[in-house]
């Protein structure tokens, strides 16, 4: 009887902890949060999203060169990461059974966990040096090159959900190989590698180091992508280093703006992955 | 129908009706197929390419740093810009010592997490616990740096520390006056940063773990603490094992929140409260502004030693988590 | 899959829209360098928008490390440093660069004592002592002897410094140098260097916001990030005796000896720190701008060139609020030659009858 109470006990206290390391886990993010919230939605006007920055003691400055910066450059590296990504994805699904396709996707994984100043510092190589200027361009294909193995495996596995059923029947119909699994097959996991895009971006959203080396930053509002361009999560760094107060106000409002942003996109995402897990 | 091309019957007896084209369709492979499937490999083939010359292109810059420091580069301290003295051990130790850290606070806390996740928690809770977890995840690094600098360094300095250092204070682990940025705030963020992955892989590790195997430890008299603490943790042990390593992969490369709480010293010290840097802290700061070409290369070298940290950590963790889970992309909505 | 490359197609459209109508008449010129400057150039730059609209000039403050790096990969058009280029760095760009002062400014030692408001003294001896990691509380004997009237409380000393490539640490490892041989040999000069001790900050706001943000912490910053960031600094100890404040008087009476002995050839690489003069401050120097002698873009050219016309007449007038010294007369004249000799092809871009506008 005495044992079976000590180890009930156990049981319980422990149970007990890991409802406090869950707790414990969210806190961050709720201090985080309300951080951001409090420091910075005093700072959010409309000047903050129509304004670029100004010197130092200038009133009125705000972020819109940094937030338009953002969406430009994370446009770009969609436009570099998602075919390639996307593709490098439905490969996989569909014919990656083989060592090749081991190969690949063990990369992709790989890829994955690359620090994202590596990738800066290859970029730089690579587009800042030949092209002899920091550029928004090289910015979006480093952030590209962080998009690709992400996405070549959410793709591969919002695919594979697919049900094979769905294969067959199209190949009884008469539709080629690749017919079937462009038309039928990806058009059903549309929905779900669309999300899986969501999320991915939300996370280069919010990568700064590659950008370093590669947009450079910019004062001016630019919408020129051949030329050094700022974005938010830059922007927010570099004001939160500096010691005025108004840089770190701005800090403030920025970082709030950019997790925001990427929070929606995140759940966004999550909430219709996992509607689709549900019913595949 | 045979494999025997119709033409190489009577021209004038070959069919051309429409079931022997779908036959045909069926059985041989069509153009469409031939240029999907090379399309696609193709589009494949860029992946182990831009693997390849990422490795490339570090180690040809490298080359310079190499053939003049050697491999003393990875033994010796000094990093000395102005004479050209390079030495990358205080950044590697950096590295090393603040995900160290980040492994000793996150590891429980993630597993206790994942646990509650598949066992304890009741089934409405599951789902918005476990995604307010991977939420930690989307959180842009800069913020979590901008949130180290202005809270948890004050806090750890101004009140933390002032509280614990009469208990602690004669450890050599903790010696050392505490400035603020140190590698103990670095190893604090970090874990905060790596706890989501961690957790994420191993819940899904967790649930990989056969029913059978719970209700086996139920069933023989355990309490449900020890069917886990006995039974499915130690089975799901090389996919755990695997989402620690692959934690371990995401701290060592972490650039923006480290080094805005390190301290940015080149040096090495046994003591959490004193400043350090990790390899991917001194390129951000260094990197656009190495005035020597011997100065980038270095950084390059550091790089390179990154980069093979990292593939390797990486690589060993998906070997382990793959074995438990089968090759499914795990954890890909943590990622 | 079709709406979405219906939605991408737009997106795409429009972002070509908004590039091309952009870029249709603007002229853009980049620089990087030196956070030592940044507020008088991010307020002139600001300022030229207003005298020629359509040139935008972005410059973005990296550091004098970043500028001369980025200078001689071409990824800029013109870079900025107070450290100037070394005789090997000169070579690298084929001698093809010139540096052209701005402004004056002064380096400070600043610091975060909690308790004392009282501006302290320092020497050059003890500042050595201090960034050696030599003297490491504020009660020292060799403080409290230089400051009898302030009680300094037991306190360590938290040094900072930048973490990168930084002219501002040229300034004050070149003065370092001067003042202290045990600097000079354990230490010596440059934009970057291997500190003794202390803690690492990005760029003059780094070091500033580790002195606001650490009780008991000194650093080097210019001074106008001490007096926008209102955290104190002290007097140093010039080379005639006397306790010198950062001033523009003093600034400026720092460059007098050496400006008097500008010979026609110059190529303003002077070093102004530790001077002699009884009212100059002993930790001063100019800032310059890296421009090549021969460019390539002549519209590019012509743009740069004006502005930096302006900015060494017009633009001046900025100078005193923020807290630079202004450029003396001479180095203006020497200086207008100078970009006078500035080719595109062969061709002078400044007509030599230019008198700006």
């Amino acid at each position: 009887m005495q044992g079976r109470l000590a180890r009930r006990l156990v049981g319980s206290t422990m149970t007990g902890m890991t409802y406090g390391a869950a707790a414990l886990a969210i806190l961050p993010l709720a201090v985080i949060l309300g951080m951001l919230l409090v420091k910075g939605a005093g700072s959010i006007d409309w000047n903050f999203f129509t304004k670029s920055a100004v010197p130092v003691g200038e009133p009125g400055g705000g972020f819109a060169h940094a937030i338009v910066g953002t969406l430009i450059i994370v446009g770009l590296a969609c436009a570099v990461g998602v075919p390639i990504g996307v593709a490098t994805g439905i490969f996989l699904a569909e014919f990656g059974g083989g060592r090749f396709g081991f190969v690949v996707r063990f990369i992709a994984d790989v890829l994955n966990g690359v620090p994202s100043i590596v990738i800066g510092i290859f970029a730089w190589t690579w587009l800042v040096k030949p092209m002899g200027h920091f550029s928004a361009l090289a910015g979006g294909v480093a952030l590209g090159m962080i998009l690709v193995p992400i996405l070549a495996r959410t793709t591969e596995e919002m695919v594979r959900l697919v049900p094979n059923s769905l294969r067959e029947a199209a190949l009884a119909l008469g539709y080629p190989r690749w017919r079937t699994s462009l038309v039928v097959v990806v058009r059903t996991a549309a929905a779900g590698i669309m999300t899986g895009c969501l999320v991915a971006v939300a996370r280069v959203a919010g990568e700064t180091a590659p950008l370093l080396f590669t947009a450079l930053g910019n004062q001016f509002f630019s919408t020129r992508v051949q030329g050094p361009m700022a974005a938010l999560p830059l922007q927010v760094y570099v004001y939160a280093l500096g010691p005025y107060d108004e840089w770190h106000r701005q800090a403030w409002a920025g970082a709030l703006v950019l997790i925001v942003l990427v929070l929606a996109l995140s759940l966004v995402a999550r909430a219709v992955v996992r509607a689709k897990r549900q019913h595949a | 129908m045979t494999d025997i091309p119709a033409t190489a019957l009577e021209p004038e007896l070959a069919p051309k009706t429409p079931v022997d084209e779908r036959w045909r369709a069926l059985r041989t492979v069509s153009r469409g197929d031939v240029i999907y499937r090379s399309a696609l490999t193709v589009v494949a083939l860029l992946l182990p390419l831009l693997l390849l010359l990422i490795a490339v292109e570090l180690v040809s810059n490298a080359m310079p740093a190499v053939s003049k420091f050697g491999f003393g580069f990875l033994t010796h301290s000094t990093w000395d810009p102005v004479r050209g003295e390079f030495g990358a051990l205080p950044l590697i130790f950096g590295t090393l010592y603040s995900s160290l850290i980040a492994l000793v606070i996150a590891v429980p806390l993630a597993l206790a997490c994942a646990v509650f996740l598949t066992e304890f928690a009741p089934r409405w809770l599951r789902t918005p616990v476990a995604t307010l977890i991977e939420l930690l995840a989307a959180v842009p690094s800069v913020i979590y740096g901008l949130w180290g600098i202005f809270v948890l360094i004050p806090l750890l300095r101004d009140h933390v520390w002032k509280v614990a250092r009469h208990a602690l204070g004669w450890l050599p682990i903790f010696g050392g006056v505490f400035y603020g940025p140190s590698v103990l705030a670095a190893g604090v963020i970090l874990s905060i940063m790596i706890l989501p992955y961690i957790a994420a892989v191993s819940r899904e590790v967790l649930l990989a773990v056969p029913p059978s195997q719970r209700e086996a430890g139920l069933a023989l008299g355990a309490t449900r603490w020890e069917t886990v603490w006995r039974v499915i943790l130690p089975y799901g042990r090389a996919g755990i094992i695997g989402a620690v390593i692959l934690g371990l992969g995401r701290a060592l490369g972490e650039t923006m929140a480290v080094t805005m709480v390190i301290g940015n010293r080149h040096e090495v010290s046994a003591s959490l409260l004193q400043p350090g840097y990790t390899i991917a802290a001194a390129i951000a700061n260094e990197f656009s502004e190495a005035v020597s070409d011997i100065h980038l290369s270095a950084l390059f070298m550091v790089g390179a030693v990154l980069f093979v940290i990292t593939v390797i950590v990486n690589a060993l963790a998906r070997v382990l988590v793959w074995r438990v889970a089968r090759g499914s992309a795990v954890g890909s909505t943590a990622i | 899959m079709l709406r979405f490359a219906q939605v991408a197609g737009t997106v795409a459209l429009g972002l070509t829209a908004l590039t091309g109508a952009a870029g249709a008449q603007e002229i853009r010129v980049t620089g990087a360098g030196a956070t030592f400057p940044n507020p008088i150039y991010s307020k002139w730059m600001l300022e030229y928008t207003v005298v020629r609209p359509h040139i935008q000039i972005n410059y973005q403050s990296i550091g004098s490390g970043g500028g001369i790096r980025q200078f001689t990969d071409h990824t800029v058009d013109f870079g900025a440093t107070d450290g100037p280029m070394t005789d090997s760095q000169i070579t690298v760009v084929h001698g093809n660069v010139l540096h052209l002062p701005t402004v004056l400014g002064a380096v400070v030692p600043t610091y975060n004592i909690p308790g004392v408001t009282a501006q302290l003294r320092f020497t050059g001896d003890v500042l050595a002592g201090i960034f050696l990691g030599q003297i490491t509380k504020w009660n020292d004997s060799r403080l409290t002897a230089l400051n009898p009237s302030v009680s300094l409380p037991d306190q360590d000393i938290v040094v900072a410094h930048r973490s990168d490539g930084s002219g501002t640490t040229y300034i004050w490892t070149d003065y370092l140098s001067k003042v202290s041989s045990d600097w000079s040999q354990r230490v010596g000069k440059g934009t970057s260097v291997n500190w003794p001790v202390g803690l690492g900050g990005q760029g003059n706001p780094g070091v500033a916001n580790i002195v606001k943000q650490t009780p008991g912490a000194i650093g080097y910053v210019e001074l106008i990030y001490a007096l926008q960031n209102k955290i104190g600094y002290g007097t140093v100890r010039n080379s005639a005796g006397n306790y010198v404040d950062a001033s523009l008087e003093s600034t400026t009476a720092a460059a007098t000896a050496a400006v008097a002995a500008l010979d026609e050839n110059t190529d303003f690489r002077v070093s102004i720190t530790d001077p002699a003069g009884p009212q100059a401050y002993p930790i001063a120097s100019f800032t310059w701008l890296l421009l090549p002698k021969q460019i390539t873009d002549p519209v590019k050219a012509r743009a740069l060139l004006e502005f930096v016309w302006w900015a060494t007449h017009d633009g001046q007038r900025f100078c005193n609020a923020l807290g630079y010294a202004t450029l003396p007369t001479r180095v203006v004249q020497l200086e207008e030659q100078r970009l006078k000799s500035i080719t595109v092809n062969g061709q002078p871009v400044l007509p030599s009858n230019y008198r700006g506008r």
